[in-house]
């Protein structure tokens, strides 16, 4: 797909650069070495490419493959007290390569550069029409954080939002068995002496390696799979559904809770969801002006902010009368591509005579699905019945 | 009677029908959120992704008995290495599960129920800052000495010795397996 990229793409300057991302479980697997290889590989072909930035963490390897590859200097910024190096984005620019070579996707770049992110710096790159070969640890996914972290007992502060692991044309899994990872720290190959037994007491212990090996494996099955979708349908009569595909990769789910006890199904659910869609999910609660909550509603509130936070969830408080358009204005605000809702109160009086609140929201946010969760123990006993 | 006397009974009668469908809630839709206000509140903890079903039947009956909200509450365990308001989506992917099985099950048997998931350093740091949040009047524990999802017995002695509730530690009984589960969820959820 590469050669097809660059053959077709870049004698027209004004068409978006092509990304292609090493992603792997982490540090050592390898990432850094293959990018550069494949860097070798354009160049031999007869592209022009630079490494826009490199870290070998001290790996001789990693330096010793990376000879032959023409590289812009990192530039040195002031920051506090210290001067730190950081990569030259407008010197970049300038060079204006056919392909570019950028290590460490998700690094936080020091302020008083163009951009705080460096994802950013590579968004900047692809629309100069560049084509971006760079690198990323499974665990830096912002939807992937709290997982890995539990998971592995590590939190990563340097993140990236999937769209852009998303927005990738190419995702390239670079695959180790754990064993061989440890064999690879162990020989001095990931860290210099003086930090192995500290990484092998922390994080590269063989049940996070393996853990963490299957969360990379499943992302970028899941990837491949959004990915087929979206070609298989280009070209025919649903192209509209394949305009829309990309964005499943991102969905986000919205629940509108309540503070009494049954809410809390729901919210189970809508994470369940979220889980199974790789998906975030947002919790909203719709106060109506000047509602006092009586005890028992204040407990259930809380109970709910602490089973937000203990899911990861991200609960919002607003307040107003007008619950379809207070829906309506957060979920546009957070791309909610699914609003779960509960069983509805009985409607009393002239309650009766308005329009339900599901229609309402789907007519308020067309294109978003809004499911109704029942409750489940309600169903006739069939197969499973009564629990054992 | 006369034509228009039945007419007018006709009417009067059409009239209440109406203004009683009109103001009454439909039948059959009353829902679980209005039988749930105050009443006695009894605790059921758990740690892991099955709790003894000898506990939960003893809730039931207490529950039955004392008109009683049955409130089940995961215990989950933060590592130290990890701040205390971490999201332990890995936890709870086992204990979701199960306190949707314990809720469709006491739902359907007609218990109120109003779940609870407590965070801590270990499952006895949980169930403390639990019980400092709220009141509840009974707590129910299975001695478990696996702790496959009750409580160990340090747990259980620091229990009685702190919480001012009554509390009920069932025995462990070998020759009893039962236990409810993550398979007993009916459906996804």
């Amino acid at each position: 797909m590469r050669h097809r990229v660059v053959a077709v793409g870049l004698a027209v300057s004004a068409r978006r650069g092509h990304l292609k991302v090493f992603i792997g479980m982490a540090a050592g697997v390898g990432k850094t070495y293959r990018m550069l290889v494949e860097g070798h590989a354009e160049q031999e072909a007869g592209h022009d490419v630079v490494i826009g930035l490199l870290e070998t963490h001290g790996r001789a390897d990693t330096a010793r493959v990376a000879e032959g590859l023409p590289m812009v200097p990192r530039r040195r910024v002031r920051y506090r007290d210290t001067v730190v190096e950081e990569m030259d984005l407008p010197m970049i620019l300038r060079r204006a390569p056919e392909i570019c070579l950028i290590d460490e996707l998700a690094h936080t770049n020091v302020s008083g550069t163009e951009h705080a992110k460096r994802f950013e710096d590579i968004e900047a790159v692809l629309d100069a029409g560049i084509d971006v070969l760079s690198t990323l640890n499974v665990q830096h996914l912002e939807s992937l954080n709290d997982h890995i972290t539990e998971l592995s007992g590590v939190r990563v502060r340097e993140t990236i939002p999937d769209a852009i692991l998303a927005r990738a044309e190419e995702v390239v899994l670079i695959d180790l068995t754990p064993e061989a990872l440890l064999d690879r720290l162990r020989a001095g190959k990931v860290y210099p002496a003086g930090r192995i037994d500290a990484a092998l007491n922390n994080f590269f212990k063989i049940e996070n390696l393996s853990a963490l090996r299957e969360v990379a494996l499943r992302q970028v099955a899941e990837e491949v799979g959004a990915k087929r979708l979206t070609t298989e349908l280009v070209g025919s009569r649903e192209e509209s559904l394949a305009a829309d595909a990309p964005q499943a990769v991102g969905e986000r789910l919205l629940a509108l809770v309540e503070p009494y006890p049954g809410t809390q199904r729901l919210v189970r659910r809508a994470w369940r969801s979220a889980q199974r869609l790789s998906a975030s999910l947002d919790l909203l609660w719709v106060r109506l002006p000047g509602k006092e909550l009586s005890g028992d509603e204040q407990r259930s509130l809380a109970a709910l902010r602490q089973l937000a936070s203990v899911l990861g969830a991200r609960m919002f408080e607003e307040e107003s009368d007008d619950l379809p358009g207070a829906v309506a204005e957060l979920a546009g605000r957070r791309g909610t591509t699914y609003i779960l809702i509960g069983r509805s109160r009985p409607a009393r009086g002239l309650g009766r005579l308005r329009t339900p609140l599901p229609q309402r929201l789907m007519q308020r946010l067309p294109g978003v699905d809004v499911r109704i969760v029942a409750e489940r123990s309600l169903r006739p006993s069939g197969e499973n019945g009564e629990p054992s | 009677m006369s034509a228009g006397a039945v007419v007018a009974i006709a009417c009067a009668s059409a009239l209440l029908g109406i203004a009683a469908g009109y103001w009454l809630p439909p039948h059959g839709l009353r829902l679980a959120r209005n039988r749930i206000q105050g009443g006695r509140r009894i605790l059921l903890p758990f740690t892991g992704e099955e709790i003894s079903r000898r506990s939960f039947e003893a809730a039931v009956r207490l529950a039955k008995a004392e008109n009683a909200i049955i409130m089940p509450a995961f215990l989950a365990r933060v590592p130290m290495n990890l701040p205390i308001e971490t999201a332990l989506p890995v936890q709870c992917a086992g204990g979701m599960p199960l306190l949707e099985a314990i809720e469709q099950s006491l739902t359907s048997q007609g218990v109120p129920v109003d779940s609870r998931v407590g965070r801590g350093r270990s499952a006895r740091d949980a169930l403390r800052k639990l019980l400092q949040q709220e009141h509840f009047d009974r707590i129910i524990v299975s001695a478990d000495e696996d702790q496959r999802g009750g409580l160990g017995y340090d747990d259980l002695r620091w229990l009685l010795a702190r919480v001012p509730a009554e509390i009920l530690i069932l025995r462990p009984a070998p020759e009893d397996t039962r236990r409810i589960s993550v398979e007993a969820v009916r459906g996804h959820f």
